[in-house]
Formats: structure tokens, C-alpha cells, sequence
């Protein structure tokens, strides 16, 4: 009796500990700010110009052992767009690009994830931007995950999608070079 | 004509100032409006904001010595037929188009200052960026210049046709005035 107890308990914690160790709902780290979503576009073809969303919020679910039941999904504010130059922010604010006034919020919100490699997937899943909903592809990497110093539990990921502005409803003409956008995310989740 | 006001006329100085003031605030108004539609690829497109900044720097200038001006050497008295609400309208109307064009130029300025960077001015001087932590400074003063803008321009076409009234249909001196006479 006590002996089949004991061993229902030890069976019991394993496989919680197993769960726990697994599969796990992570928030984005945005109050240290270890998350960014970033994104690039040409400039006349000519060079590379880069820039940041400053505030969005969002949470993944991950298990290393099915990385394919992972989910993700992020909200950004719109009109948090920083491309360290005040004219041009405003700019992309206004109706020629992302319309803020109208459509506050852009979201991602995965639909499914397929493994594509030791550590790499693709993640599907429905951008809302601009008030356009559409399915990308986010190709993603897993960086890395353990402890951190501070008694928490951490993992993290890379990952990138090319969008067209004119998908998104965005009509403003900067060129042949610049029809596209990439969006880059870097993303490191506390495990809750 | 002398270049001072007398009691009774417009001297030279006050006359030029407000012409070329009119013209750089119809012309500012044109060129920022047609230049916020231009096509990226357009000529004028990096050009004409540069040029609406540093006319806009300059009329700031020419408005300060405006105001000095009006103080070295007042403006003539209104004219004796006007009666008490012309004088009280002309009084708050023409303060109300000296407050709204330095609201307006500031509110320019603090759109292209918001991030640090200075303004040149024809690529001779900068003036350099001083108030940048307003919350969503670009955004705020954007909206301010945009709207403003039209309420001046507007204000001064009445301001115009106020001025064509007294002239056509008072037959007074006050548009006559302006020329000097």
C-alpha cells in the first residue's frame, strides 16, 4: 500500500516535471527589454535603412520536444515606429504608410509552426497591419534557452519575414527597391 | 513716404514688412502644402521642405523685427469714422494673426527639432533644437502646424477681404493706407 503510493507520488512529480520542463508558456521580456521588433527596408536600393517598434507585448508557448504545438503571438503599437529621425517617424505614422491615427495596433498571431531543421521552423500565422489581415510565413531560429542568473527561467528566438508594402495597403511609392520590407524579430521570453 | 509711421500713415518699413509678410505666409502655406503631396521621387521632394524651413527660420526673424518695429515706431491710429466694434475687431484680429503665425512657426520648428537635430537655414546657419521631450513631439506639433495653418490662412483671406470691404464698399483709407497713401 504505502509502497504503490510512494511510487504513484514519484510517478506523479515525473511526469509534472517532465511537463513543467517542456512544454511552457513564456512573456516576451519587454520589461527588460530583451525583445525587438525590428525591420528593414532599401533606401533607393542603395543602402539599408533600419527601424524599431518601441512597445509591444506578447507571449510564446514552446516545448522542445514538439516544437510544432508552439505558439506565438505579439500586439505592437503602431505609432511607437522609431527610425531616429522625427520627420520621417512621422511620416510613417501618418496615411502614406501605417495610418496609426486608424489602426493603432498591428498583431501577429500564430496559426500553425513546422519544423524545418535542427532548431529552425516556420511559423505560420496572421499579420494584422494597417488594418490588412494576411498569413506570413515567419522563418524562425531558437537561439537558446536555460536559467538565468536572477532565479528565472529563459528562451529565446530570432526570426524574419518579408512583407510588400502594397499587401498591407500601404500605397506610397519608394521605388522599385523599396517595394519590401523585412521585418526582424528578436524575442526573449520569461518563463511564467 | 518716410520710412517711419506717423500718427496718420503707414511709413515705408511697415509697409514693406507687411507685404513681404503676406507673401511668404500665402507662399509658406502653398509650398508646405504641396510639398507634403510630392512624389518620393520627385526633384523638389528633399528640396521643398528645406526651402518651407528656412523661409519659415527667416519670417521668425522678420516678424520679431516687426514687433520691435511696432514698438520704436507705433502704427498710425485707426481711422476717425471707425466705430468702436471695427476698431475692437481689427484690434483682436490683428493680434489674433500675430499670435497664430509665431504659434504656427513655432510648432514647425519643433516638428523637424522633436529627435535633436537643428534646422539650417539655405545652408548658411543652423539654429539649433531646444525643446525635444514633449510626448509624441513630432506627432503633436504635426497636427498643431496642419490645422493651424489653414485657420491662418483662412484668417488672412478675411483679414484680405476685410480690407477690400473697407475699400470698395466703406470707401475709406484702410487698404490705401497699407500703399502708403
Amino acid at each position: 500500500m504505502l509502497k504503490n503510493t510512494l511510487a504513484a507520488l514519484a510517478l506523479g512529480s515525473a511526469l509534472l516535471g517532465a511537463g513543467h520542463a517542456t512544454a511552457a508558456d513564456y512573456a516576451i521580456d519587454t520589461e527588460g527589454q530583451h525583445a525587438f521588433v525590428n525591420f528593414k527596408i532599401s533606401h533607393l536600393g542603395y543602402s539599408w535603412l533600419y527601424g524599431t517598434f518601441k512597445e509591444f507585448e506578447g507571449g510564446f508557448s514552446f516545448d522542445e520536444k514538439s516544437p510544432e504545438a508552439s505558439k506565438v503571438n505579439v500586439t505592437l503599437n503602431t505609432a511607437s515606429v522609431d527610425t531616429n529621425h522625427a520627420e520621417r517617424d512621422k511620416h510613417i505614422r501618418s496615411d502614406d504608410f501605417l495610418s496609426v491615427g486608424k489602426h493603432p495596433t498591428a498583431t501577429f498571431e500564430s496559426t500553425s509552426v513546422k519544423s524545418t531543421g535542427e532548431g529552425t521552423a516556420d511559423i505560420t500565422g496572421n499579420l494584422t497591419l494597417n488594418g490588412v489581415t494576411k498569413p506570413v510565413v515567419i522563418a524562425a531560429t531558437f537561439i537558446g534557452q536555460g536559467d538565468d542568473p536572477w532565479g528565472g527561467y529563459r528562451a529565446g528566438f530570432a526570426g524574419s519575414t518579408m512583407l510588400k508594402l502594397k499587401d498591407f495597403a500601404i500605397e506610397k511609392d519608394l521605388g522599385p527597391a523599396s517595394a519590401e520590407v523585412e521585418l526582424i524579430i528578436s524575442v526573449e521570453g520569461v518563463r511564467k | 513716404m518716410q520710412w517711419r509711421n506717423t500718427p496718420s500713415h503707414y511709413g515705408l518699413l511697415s509697409i514693406a514688412l507687411h507685404w513681404l509678410v503676406a507673401v511668404a505666409v500665402f507662399g509658406l502655406f502653398g509650398l508646405g502644402y504641396w510639398m507634403v503631396g510630392l512624389d518620393y521621387y520627385s526633384s523638389w521632394y528633399k528640396t521643398a521642405p528645406e526651402l518651407h524651413k528656412s523661409i519659415g527660420i527667416l519670417l521668425f526673424v522678420v516678424m520679431l523685427g516687426r514687433m520691435l518695429w511696432r514698438w520704436i515706431s507705433p502704427p498710425p491710429a485707426s481711422l476717425p469714422e471707425h466705430d468702436r466694434l471695427t476698431r475692437l475687431g481689427a484690434r483682436f484680429g490683428h493680434a489674433f494673426l500675430y499670435l497664430g503665425l509665431f504659434v504656427l512657426m513655432l510648432s514647425g520648428y519643433l516638428i523637424s527639432t522633436a529627435d535633436g537635430r537643428g534646422i539650417g537655414v539655405f545652408g548658411l546657419f543652423e539654429v539649433p533644437a531646444t525643446i525635444t521631450s514633449i510626448p509624441n513631439q513630432e506627432d503633436v506639433a504635426g497636427l498643431v502646424h496642419e490645422y493651424l495653418s489653414w485657420v491662418l490662412v483662412i484668417f488672412a483671406g478675411i483679414h484680405a477681404l476685410a480690407a477690400l470691404k473697407h475699400h470698395f464698399i466703406d470707401r475709406d483709407r484702410t487698404l490705401s493706407r497699407m500703399f502708403g497713401r
